[in-house]
């Protein structure tokens, strides 16, 4: 359970993610490291930076030099990086350093957390295997052998798992893919012998990565978490990772209706405003209103996290599918209604259109969370 | 240390405790049920009848108006936590009326001292129920192209004319309306807002069938209808003022009510396990997109209140037209979901709750139609919210 945050330091978090975002890192900061093939798809030194104003590790124990604040901070932090498509390792530090803080040894967190909570350290989640989000379904085996665990198999899309200096592993040590029980999370350290990384090259550009893990041995106390029992840890930083995540593609959404909006008040074609045409007024004020609504499910959602809230699980739920399908509506929105500067690559639209595929099907897209939610309420 | 809010909270709770009776905590069945007072249609339910003259002898029907008018003098603080309270202990609200929601808000704001102590007390005691005359045969959603006529005639205006959609204009005692002042001005202007009493000779009504085969609505005709000088809102010709507040105020109500009809009505995933359709993937789907919706509109009406204070302004349009379009969606989805027996008419070949979910859904398409179209709502968002040009 985390501290409640008044109100008004949330508001001077948002505020001072707004001006460090304006100065220094624009949407052309994200479109200079995509130009350049950037390895990472991110920068170090500008996360360093962040560091510093406490972003990096905002919901991690304080013990750690972390800022011990909830998801509600973290997400008012990534709304206004969403905005303008910042790209930086902060889900990893939700879900990869999340788990290591629940389930961690004591002396390996207090080794490599104050690294995280400093900028200089990323530890991603590996746990996804196939080719759409199903947190259960890990094949990966760990075998027991000598004092520790033998890893094979392979993860198909770790978040921010390119650079990463360590990952949090789901394998398999009892039961078969798609069983909750039988999973337990290991942390692996980037260099360890039989783990290969292929960063994968995604329409949105953003560090996503192949991992491979070829005869990996662990130690047994490198374990994060229940032998068999992982997935608590797992189920406790996804559902967190999910509400932040919307809280990123609320962020997004925002920033294209706005520019969009901006659009239909200054262009003019047959001698008017193309913001007088009813066709566009309308579809204009439709979107305002799923925009109200999923800016609602969203901070519900974190605030039910935060407070420990029984149906946290479900909001979150909720509110990423709410975002997924509300993103993608205003970017395609946004291209179409710039016509034909729409679909270049000059104009940003394009590029927050990307944006919200990917993050839409990252952790689980709406289909999933729809039906994820009707279980949660109990059909 | 005790704040004087969970005091106040503390003090809410025990009066309503001993207050309301065990029949008026139970949810009404239906969101136009209820005691809508006045001199014509008084509760029948003895609970009903005490549960509001304690509440009204409180100032709790109208928490917010100042006492002398008969209202609680609460704080926005203190009438949210009456509000919790009631919710909590599930009281029901112990009057409805057009005049605690819409007339009264614009005669605290703009009518003459005379006025408010005429009028308000008796709509705080539920004494005197009041209707809208608004729209007209000629002006739905081009509201201000009305044309009834009110012509000054000594210490009385002369009023011809007719008013459509003019709700339980049967039951009412008066209706607040516009009027045309002056023909010769730009439309918005020249519009005057009146208040008649609909015992004055020359007031016709007439009910008006709908296709759920009930008459909520009427049409209520004029005919050389004096009316003192004195029942006039606000400056003449500058009624169209003290008309939009009432209609920010009717769009957060409508919305309002659908929000409560939704909570009180069967969840609908359990309507889907009695017809045994629960498992059905394709209507699974779209009960949870539903619920899914009404979650996060319900959400959004509380953001809104605690944004606003409670004083409605263009964003109630956002809540007007989400919350009947997504009702329109629950009250057709429930029809599916029942199969043919959501079909049914009258007869004894139907139970009940199936007939009136039928009339309820034949009543939820008028929703997005009255108190400004689902289309003119998008128009005032457009406009008022997002300031595209005209």
């Amino acid at each position: 359970m985390t501290m409640d945050t008044p109100a008004q330091d949330r508001d001077a978090i948002r505020d001072a993610a707004r001006k460090f975002v304006r100065e220094r890192a624009p949407v052309a900061h994200f479109r200079a490291l995509r130009d350049a093939g950037d390895a990472l798809g991110y920068s170090r030194d500008l996360w360093r930076e962040m560091a510093g104003l406490g972003f990096a590790g905002m919901t991690l124990p304080e013990r750690f030099g972390g800022g011990g604040m909830g998801v509600a901070e973290q997400g008012a932090v990534l709304e206004e990086l969403g905005r303008n498509l910042v790209p930086t390792p902060s889900l990893a530090a939700a879900l990869g350093a999340g788990a290591l803080a629940i389930g961690g040894a004591d002396d390996i967190t207090s080794a490599i957390l104050p690294r995280v909570c400093a900028g200089e350290s990323v530890v991603a989640l590996a746990h996804e295997e196939g080719h759409r989000f199903a947190p259960y379904v890990v094949a990966t085996s760990a075998v027991r052998e000598g004092d520790g665990f033998v890893l094979r198999g392979e993860k198909s899309f770790v978040i921010d798992g390119q650079g990463a200096d360590a990952l949090v592993v789901a394998a398999r040590t009892s039961g078969a893919a798609g069983q909750r029980e039988g999973i337990t999370l290991f942390l692996v350290t980037s260099g360890t012998p039989g783990v290969s990384t292929q960063r994968l090259d995604l329409v949105d550009s953003r560090n996503v990565a192949r991992v491979r893990l070829d005869s990996v041995r662990v130690r047994d106390r490198d374990r994060v978490g229940r032998l068999d029992g992982g997935a608590d840890v797992l189920d406790a930083v996804v559902v967190r990772g999910t509400a932040v995540l919307a809280a990123e593609m609320l962020g997004g959404q925002q920033e294209v209706f706005d520019r969009t909006i901006g659009y239909l008040k200054t262009r003019k074609q047959f001698g008017v405003y193309i913001g007088s045409f009813q066709a566009l007024k309308h579809r204009a004020a439709w979107m305002f209103c799923e925009l109200a609504l999923t800016r609602s499910v969203v901070l519900e959602a974190l605030q039910a996290i935060d407070a420990g809230r029984r149906d946290a699980g479900a909001l979150a739920s909720a509110a990423k599918a709410r975002a997924s399908e509300t993103y993608l509506l205003v970017a395609n929105e946004g291209v179409q209604m710039h016509g034909g500067i729409g679909v270049t690559d000059e104009l940003d639209i394009g590029l927050y259109l990307k944006r919200a595929r990917v993050a839409g099907e990252t952790l689980g897209g709406a289909a999933y969370h729809v039906d994820r939610f009707a279980s949660l309420e109990g059909y | 240390m005790e704040s004087r809010a969970d005091e106040f909270r503390a003090g809410v709770r025990l009066w309503l405790e001993q207050s309301c009776p065990a029949s008026m905590r139970a949810p009404a069945g239906d969101a136009e049920d209820g005691v809508w007072g006045g001199t014509k249609s008084p509760p029948v339910d003895p609970d009903a009848r005490t549960w509001l003259d304690r509440m009204a002898a409180r100032g709790w029907t109208a928490p917010s108006w100042p006492r002398e008018y008969g209202g609680g003098g609460l704080s926005d603080a203190e009438a949210r936590i009456l509000r919790e309270e009631m919710r909590q202990l599930g009281c029901r609200p112990p009057l409805k009326s057009l005049g605690l929601w819409m007339l009264g808000p614009a005669l605290l704001g703009y009518g003459t001292e005379e006025q408010k102590r005429e009028h308000l007390p008796k709509i705080t005691r539920g004494e005197v129920r009041w209707c809208q005359g608004y729209s007209e045969p000629e002006a739905g959603s081009d509201l201000a192209s009305l044309r009834t006529r009110a012509v000054l005639d000594g210490d009385a205006y002369v009023v011809n004319g007719r008013k459509m959609w003019t709700s339980h204009a049967h039951l009412a005692d008066w209706m607040f309306c516009l009027v045309r002042t002056d023909p010769d001005a730009p439309k918005h202007q020249g519009v005057s807002f009146l208040l008649v009493d609909m015992s004055s000779p020359g007031v016709a009504v007439r009910p008006i069938r709908l296709i759920s085969g009930a008459s909520p609505f009427c049409e209520t005709t004029f005919d050389d209808v004096r009316v003192p000088a004195r029942n006039l809102v606000g400056e003449p010709n500058r009624g169209w003022e003290v008309a939009k507040v009432v209609l920010e105020h009717e769009r957060a109500l409508i919305s309002d009510m659908r929000d409560q009809r939704s909570s009180e009505g069967d969840a609908l995933q359990d309507l889907a396990r009695a017809y045994g359709v629960v498992g059905d993937a394709v209507l699974r789907d779209r009960i949870a997109r539903l619920n899914l919706d009404l979650l996060a509109y319900r959400l959004t009406v509380a953001r809104a209140r605690e944004v606003s204070g409670g004083r409605p302004g263009p964003e109630t349009s956002v809540l007007k037209l989400y919350g009947t379009e997504v009702s329109k969606r629950r009250h057709e989805l429930m029809i599916s979901i029942a199969g043919y027996r959501g079909l049914g008419w009258s007869g004894e070949s139907f139970s009940a709750s199936e007939l009136s979910r039928t009339r309820a859904w034949l009543r939820s398409r008028a929703s997005s139609i009255e108190g400004g179209s689902s289309e003119i709502q998008l128009n005032i968002i457009a406009k008022r919210v997002l300031g595209l040009p005209d």
